[in-house]
């Protein structure tokens, strides 16, 4: 399968705080890949490094075939992003923001409307074409979120706790949007601390204090770790630091 | 804490030292077309009021309008020839007050002091040698501001506030907001160059703020007559290089505020205040204690308001204002400079 993005050795430090500390893994295209870990383990720092937001201190990282370091535009090009916050502009309405994105990401005009119409029919968002963002319940800005950050169809997306602060039902029916996502070949790489949504990933990285403490499928690390479930891996991978 | 507790006390101070209409060392010139014993004690008194500091003595013939141009002298005194004969013997002299009235306020205290002085020189040394009637005529003239109208004073003021919390507050509450917001980081994370980003939060502003000055200046002259003696082009320039100079100082405060509250605070305590009170709108800065009159100079209107006033009411062209220019040049490339570098921080 092939690798869309490999880091080597990549460290981050800001002054003599280490966040990243030689962190080395690859993912492959079109799987779910989950970076796990406690907050303030580095996940965020790590994910704005391939993201292009912030350059690492040393290491090797390329992101969709490109170098972080020369190739930054063409990084930029090929992936989606979903911060933290959720990244929609809550004062324009459904339709202008589709049309806002798709012009940053080059999206012509009739590529929009045929690809919009589709968006809004599969989310079944029709009816609130010209509703403003912030109107809309916490749940669905989140679903389109997403689908504004795979409007222009990217190598890999990108998504910082996607789901923070929506019930499991909204949880789960946003993950069904994942998963086609990866259906569509789309690599999609998450952080998250929803130990049940580390289930749902091909594989998961955990980490903690700067470092990955653990890499493989669920299934495999709760063998590994004679666990139930997720939750009870990712505990004693934190007590064992400790 | 800080601001809790200090902020009231800054501004106290601010104000009690600051609105002062007192006026001391005021630079004036003096004609003195007779050089006789009374104008020479006249001129003794005025000095040594304290109002007033001698800047330069003229020669008859000397262009008034080129010593107001240079906006260092704020008054001449002129006396005519044979003023001490004209006193002794027709009981009548004159002296002219020319005083530069695109500060009126300024103009009338100074003018007021003047003939104060004047007037009262002559009832108390005058009247124990002389037994005729006699008076000195004080003849004002206002330059630049017949009318003394205080509109003249304002155009100009309001121009540089508004213009400075347009382009300044606007564009660091914008960009601010949309860190908050967590946009900023998805148009990051765009193929959108950072610069790209900056000059679509920035062009809005800019024309809106065109659009404000642009009207200031039309109601200005349209409603309250404040005349355009200079050039339009060169008065439209300026002002599109304050804008500029205020657009990059709303893009520093944005790389430093974490939140649109923090940008909106630091845009009114920064920049309204100073505006106000340290820019010489409202308060000739001539007055201020000199520590206020040091940090007065690095607000960017006072420099401004200066030039507006030499365009628009003394008709002065480049040649007069390249000093205030050059400042604001480069004030925009300090702001434009440290946001870049803050910037960079940032990403890192």
């Amino acid at each position: 399968m092939e690798k869309v993005i490999t880091v080597k050795n990549l460290v981050k430090k800001f002054g003599s705080f280490v966040a990243n500390d030689h962190l080395n893994f690859d993912v492959y295209q079109g799987e779910i890949f989950g970076f796990l870990g406690a907050n303030g383990a580095g996940k965020t720092t790590a994910m704005k490094i391939l993201c292009g937001l912030s350059s690492p201190t040393s290491g090797e990282v390329k992101v969709g075939g490109f170098d972080i370091y020369t190739e930054t535009e063409k990084v930029k090009r090929n992936i989606g992003y979903m911060s933290q916050k959720f990244s929609l502009y809550e004062d324009l309405t459904v339709a202008e923001n589709i049309r806002f994105f798709s012009g940053i990401y080059g999206i012509s005009p009739a590529e929009r409307r045929q690809k919009q119409d589709k968006l809004l029919k599969d989310l079944g968002l029709e009816r609130s074409k010209d509703a403003l963002i912030g109107s809309l319940p916490l749940g669905w800005k989140q679903k389109l979120a997403f689908s504004v950050a795979i409007f222009h169809d990217p190598k890999i997306v990108f998504l910082d706790e996607p789901t923070g602060g929506v019930d499991p039902i909204t949880r789960r029916k946003f993950w069904d949007l994942i998963y086609e996502a990866a259906d569509r070949g789309i690599t999609v790489f998450v952080t998250t601390h929803y130990m049940d949504e580390a289930e749902y990933c091909n594989r998961v990285s955990i980490m903690n204090t700067g470092k990955i403490e653990a890499l493989d499928t669920p299934e495999n690390l709760k063998k590994q770790y004679g666990a139930k479930n997720m939750d009870e891996v990712f505990l004693k991978i934190a007590r064992n630091v400790e | 804490m800080i601001i809790i507790f200090g902020l009231p006390i800054v501004q106290l101070l601010l104000f009690g030292k600051v609105i002062n209409n007192d006026l001391q060392n005021s630079k004036i010139a003096i004609l003195d077309q007779s050089h006789d014993n009374t104008t020479r004690e006249i001129t003794t008194k005025l000095l040594s009021s304290g109002y007033f500091v001698l800047e330069e003595e003229l020669r008859p013939g000397t262009d008034m309008e080129g010593v107001f141009r240079k906006g260092k002298v704020k008054m001449v005194i002129d006396f005519e020839q044979n003023f001490e004969q004209n006193l002794e013997r027709l009981g009548k002299a004159h002296v002219q007050l020319l005083a530069d009235a695109s500060d009126p306020n300024t103009a009338r205290i100074l003018t007021n002091y003047a003939s104060g002085i004047i007037n009262d020189y002559v009832n108390k040394e005058k009247l124990q040698n002389l037994t005729l009637p006699h008076q000195i005529n004080t003849e004002v003239r206002m330059l630049y501001n017949e009318g003394l109208k205080s509109v003249y004073m304002f155009v100009p003021g309001i121009m540089a506030m508004i213009l400075m919390l347009i382009s300044a507050m606007m564009t660091s509450i914008s960009i601010s907001r949309e860190k908050e917001m967590g946009t900023m980081e998805v148009l990051l994370a765009s193929p959108l160059k950072p610069i790209q980003i900056v000059l679509g939060k920035v062009t809005p502003y800019l024309l809106l703020s065109f659009i404000n000055a642009v009207t200031i200046i039309l109601i200005g002259t349209l409603i309250f007559g404040v005349p355009i003696k200079g050039s339009i082009a060169f008065l439209v320039a300026e002002s599109f290089l304050f804008i500029l100079m205020a657009l990059s100082l709303g893009i520093l405060i944005s790389t430093i505020a974490p939140n649109q509250m923090v940008a909106m605070f630091v845009s009114v305590l920064a920049l309204m205040l100073p505006t106000i009170l340290l820019s010489g709108f409202m308060f000739p800065i001539e007055n201020m204690p000199m520590p206020l009159q040091i940090l007065s100079n690095i607000m960017p209107p006072r420099w401004f308001i200066v030039i507006i006033k030499n365009i628009m009411l003394k008709g002065t062209g480049m040649l007069y204002v390249w000093k205030e220019t050059l400042i604001l040049i480069v004030m925009t490339f300090v702001f434009i400079g440290l946001s870049v570098k803050n910037f960079k921080i940032r990403l890192e």
